[in-house]
């Protein structure tokens, strides 16, 4: 199947070993595939592989259906050591339709098995999405792939005939028939997947019963089905020791929110406005009020994110989640809370863009909009997870920067990882560091005048203390007007204004965060290559794949964006070439360039996918064999394809 | 007008709000700003109205907020010795709403602008009446922009020749007072910025409202629109300012015989009137009731928004749960329901966990 698997024959000939599978699930919008993929998913992670998932859906909710347009898939890597990405291309190709199967057969290798259902192969099924005559009755696929016709939906049907469900909604259950195939084939345990269906369908036990049957029916098919002659085992992944579960980023994230309540001990206010691919955090936190979570559905991207900005007023630790566009709406209240040095968390899921872009799919653009996307000089702290699993740190970690410098803290999600599934190392609730909001109680002017100084900075940190209404004798008013430094009032003075500019940047540049950590496992690369957010992941797959290949290759990965880590310039200093690949045109590829002066090479997609590890390693190989045509120049425009 | 006189539940909008037994005066409540309007401005009054009544409430300083947005009004936080927030243009009913959400234990208090309430901020202030949260949204009316050197507003007469409509302004203006009855607000009130009595007996009842309350204040820009309500001042006011309380018959203008005015309210097909008191039986003049939604409306539009017949006090007070009454309930319902203490350990374990030993 894959190069770096190694098929072992066991005592059972039947039964083959495989160190890592990609399978991918592919059918109309309303075939059910992201369902599919994610209970997939969970078998794979109760039985302790190791995984990574992509999962990729239209923008419409029904997309016209068997067209190309309402394709969705979700692809699953599984392996039985730890992997990096959702995998390039899949082994195993599920496709439900005849537009599933156009949409995706391009990415199947040679080789590569292919689970058709033929029922959806209709004539006009067919016509709609442009084949002349039906891929399945020449020999056009089976040539090239490990063809296996399934009539899934007549199967399914005839599985579920005693239960009385009409032809159409049996049918409905033929994703459940696919899932039960494919989970015979690959060993997987059923049993989450049958309580799972109990409780989704809790209030209708005979679509539970029609599911699990459907389920069961597939399972029974691959076990006396002769067309399936083998099946694939992948041992559980030796990760390291810990208890593990299987997480996707929004959820990770949301469960950060949740925890970052603890470690502050303030009230977590959710200010949102429903946006994809962010919304998920929104549901996920309205169910966790029993932490004290308070979520308000506001009724736009502003409101959402000025209550969030009043809850923090009050002493709450306000929060707001949104991707892209809501950014470009909130930018004005972030600015104010800029000004007002008052603790907010900013949750961006990036999502393709400019303008509504690609709702559904990634990206990461908006790093330079975090940055610079406000009025005036508003710098915020960044902060970008690179893995789903990293999400839940990432939260905490940012609020705990907000409480500490009192201010606005960015954190840039992505779709890839706000969707996509890992392995994760749960946290023991109690070893998560607690941070003291440090209300001020006491007035604290330095002239011993007893008045209270809402703009007087802590020396450390340079932030300004938090007294929030209801504590007597600190009165104050605060505003988006410049402000005195210390004394707070209202101030025009041309130098005080400057001060407070640098003040604001100097608190911001003076946030510890940690130093980088370069992996170079030879010790002696002559090539950097520097990463952030979900490029995680492919980066260091690729640079896994050239070291295999006798290459010498270090990587690094910017999890604190602002600031940056004090020995980033020491590090981009030490490589005679530095690589950085982003989902955008060149974002930090230019702010590095701006900061150190370094010759930082780019490469750049902005396909609304992930990069591949194939593609990234071939990236790196034109570099470290001088073949790239920018690999001995000495400078580069930043935007290559 | 209080919530007790509609016979409505005893919880009102002060209840949780700590109370104090020192007296405190206007004084108490005016910080070391110096004001900075221009003199003549309307604002002056309300100011000075405010820190009158403030005291009154009995509650204390440091629990009570003013979030503003901008415009010359939304420096009213400045001046007084409370909390407060001087926020971004139109959106202080959104800091407000998580503010009044987060923490019950404040009397929050929105000030705005005709141009920052109806027009840049639209939307959050339709949003924040539906919702019913509880604070207290004072609509500084003048119906022109002053900070910006006067633009004509959302609220000018069609034709107002300023700035930037030489030739004069095309468009509508905004009933304010329709517009909050539209948005399901359940307190809508007005007064006249140098009607001092009248304006704080609004302000009373609005802050013992629980929701979101609306005060429309006329208020007098003497650089921008001179004079805009002098009609409703001068000695030739009486037929025009129609003061309204609950539960009694709608009567202004002169005292006539019988020790009320000499005009009255009656109805008019789905609508209302205005005719001489002794023109009708006393049986058919209208008597206020803020529960009537129609009523209120009718009453918001008697006449064109040309002052001809004005209402002054409150159209409407209902009872609706609040969103921040309700949206507390539910997250301490929640907490009942996990016996106090959610379990965070149980939350990241999830259904199904695998270990994995050294
Ligand atoms: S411009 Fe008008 S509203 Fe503004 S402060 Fe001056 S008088 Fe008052």
């Amino acid at each position: 199947m894959t190069t770096s698997d190694t098929p072992v024959e066991t005592r059972d000939s039947q039964v083959v070993q495989r160190d890592r599978v990609v399978i991918r699930f592919a059918g109309d919008s309303g075939d059910g595939m992201q369902l599919t993929g994610d209970r997939f998913t969970s078998e794979t992670a109760n039985f302790g592989n190791d995984l990574s998932t992509l999962p990729n859906f239209p923008a419409e909710i029904r997309a016209p259906s068997g067209t190309l347009p309402g394709v969705s898939s979700f692809q699953l890597h599984f392996a039985n050591y730890d992997i990096l990405t959702p995998g390039d291309r899949p082994d195993v190709l599920v496709a439900m339709n005849p537009a599933a199967l156009k949409a995706n057969i391009a990415d199947l290798p040679q080789g590569g098995v292919l689970i058709v259902n033929t029922d959806e192969f209709t004539k006009r099924n067919l016509t709609k999405v442009g084949y002349e005559a039906n891929p399945l009755e020449d020999d056009s696929l089976e040539d090239r792939y490990a063809v296996h016709g399934v009539a899934m939906a007549t199967l399914t049907r005839g599985a579920l005939e005693e239960t009385g469900l009409s032809k159409k909604d049996a049918e409905r259950s033929k994703n459940m028939f696919a899932l039960g195939l494919l989970s015979w084939m690959y060993h997987r345990p059923s049993e989450s997947t049958e309580r799972f269906l109990r409780e989704k369908f809790a209030k209708r036990p005979d679509l539970a019963e029609a599911n699990i049957l459907a389920f069961r029916a597939g399972h029974a098919y691959g076990e006396t089905t002769e067309a399936f002659a083998v099946t694939y085992e992948v041992a559980p992944a030796k990760l390291a020791p810990g208890t593990y579960r299987q997480i996707t980023g929004n959820t990770a994230l949301s469960y950060g929110l949740v925890a970052a309540g603890r470690t502050t001990g303030l009230p977590v206010f959710l200010g949102s406005y429903p946006i994809t691919p962010a919304s998920d955090i929104l549901h996920e936190l309205s169910k966790h009020k029993a932490f004290g979570v308070t979520t308000f559905q506001a009724e736009d991207e502003i409101s959402g994110v000025g209550a969030a900005l009043g809850a923090a007023f009050g002493g709450a630790l306000g929060v707001t989640t949104t991707s892209g566009p809501g950014v470009a709406l909130k930018a004005e209240t972030v600015g104010l809370g800029v000004a007002l040095e008052l603790p907010l968390l900013v949750i961006d899921v990036q999502r393709g863009g400019p303008s509504t872009g690609l709702p559904t799919k990634t990206e990461q653009a908006d790093l330079l909009q975090a940055m610079f996307g406000r009025n005036g000089e508003a710098p915020l702290p960044i902060i970008a997870p690179c893995t789903p699993g990293d999400c839940f740190a990432a939260a905490v970690e940012a609020a705990a920067i907000a409480v500490k410098y009192r201010t606005p803290v960015m954190v840039l999600s992505d779709g890839a990882l706000a969707n996509g599934s890992e392995p994760w190392k749960v946290p023991d609730a109690d070893s998560l560091q607690p941070v003291d909001p440090g209300f001020a109680t006491e007035p604290n002017a330095p002239d011993g005048s007893g008045e209270f100084w809402p703009y007087l900075r802590d020396q450390d940190t340079l932030a300004r203390p938090w007294a929030i209404p209801g504590t007597a004798g600190l009165e104050h008013r605060i505003g988006g007007l410049e402000k005195a430094d210390g004394r707070g009032s209202i101030s025009y003075d041309p130098d005080n204004h400057d001060r407070m500019v640098r003040l604001r940047q100097a608190k911001i540049d003076g946030i510890e965060v940690p130093d980088l950590v370069v992996d170079d496992p030879h010790g002696d690369a002559d090539m950097l290559v520097i990463g952030w957010g979900s490029t995680y992941g492919p980066i260091n797959a690729a640079a896994r794949r050239v070291r295999t290949l006798g290459h010498h290759v270090a990587t690094v990965q910017i999890r604190n964006l602002n600031p940056m880590p004090a020995n980033l310039g020491e590090v981009l200093g030490s490589y005679s070439t530095v690589l950085c690949p982003e989902m955008n045109l060149g974002q930090l590829a230019m702010l590095l360039r701006a900061k150190h002066l370094v010759d930082v090479k780019s490469y750049t997609k902005v396909a609304g996918l992930p990069f591949g590890a194939e593609e990234l390693q071939d990236v790196f190989l034109d570099y470290l064999t001088g073949t790239h045509p920018h690999a001995t120049h000495a400078a580069t425009n930043g935007a290559q394809a | 007008m209080t919530a007790t006189d509609l016979g409505l539940p005893s919880i009102g909008g002060l209840d949780g709000v700590p109370t104090t037994e020192d007296k405190q005066t206007a004084k108490d409540f005016t910080s070391d700003q110096e004001v900075r309007w221009c003199p003549g401005c309307g604002d002056y009054a309300v100011l000075a109205a405010v820190r009158q009544f403030l005291p009154t409430l009995g509650i204390k300083r440091e629990n009570t907020v003013f979030v503003s947005g901008i415009g010359c009004s939304s420096r009213f936080p400045y001046y007084l010795n409370t909390y407060g927030m001087h926020s971004i243009h139109g959106r202080a009913p959104t800091i407000a709403t998580g503010l009044a959400t987060s923490r019950p234990d404040l009397s929050v208090w929105v000030v705005t602008g005709d141009g920052d309430a109806l027009s840049i901020g639209g939307n959050h202030l339709i949003h924040a009446l539906r919702r019913n949260v509880n604070l207290k949204i004072l609509l500084f009316n003048n119906r022109i922009y002053g900070l910006t050197k006067g633009q004509y507003s959302p609220t000018s007469e069609v034709g107002k020749v300023t700035k930037s409509t030489p030739m004069g302004s095309l468009d509508h203006p905004f009933n304010p007072i329709s517009l909050a009855l539209g948005a399901e607000a359940t307190f809508v009130g007005r007064a006249l910025d140098s009607d001092r009595k009248s304006l704080t007996s609004v302000l009373g009842a609005a802050a013992a409202h629980r929701g979101s309350a609306l005060v429309e204040i006329f208020q007098d820009c003497p650089i921008f629109n001179d004079g805009s309500f002098d009609v409703l001042r001068k000695g030739e006011n009486e037929n025009r300012l129609i003061p309204v309380t609950h539960g009694e018959p709608i009567r202004f203008g002169a005292e006539g015989e019988d020790g009320l005015g000499s005009h009255a309210v009656v109805q008019k097909g789905f609508g209302l009137e205005v005719v001489e008191a002794a023109s009708v039986d006393p049986s058919q003049i209208v008597v206020h009731d803020g529960g009537d939604h129609e009523l209120a409306f009718a009453l918001s539009r008697l006449s064109d928004q040309d002052l001809t017949h004005t209402v002054t006090g409150i159209f409407r007070q209902v009872e609706r749960t609040t969103y921040d009454d309700a949206a507390r309930a539910q997250v301490q319902q929640a907490k009942d329901a996990a016996n106090g203490e959610a379990d965070l350990q149980k939350l990241l374990d999830g259904r199904d966990t695998w270990t994995i030993v050294a």
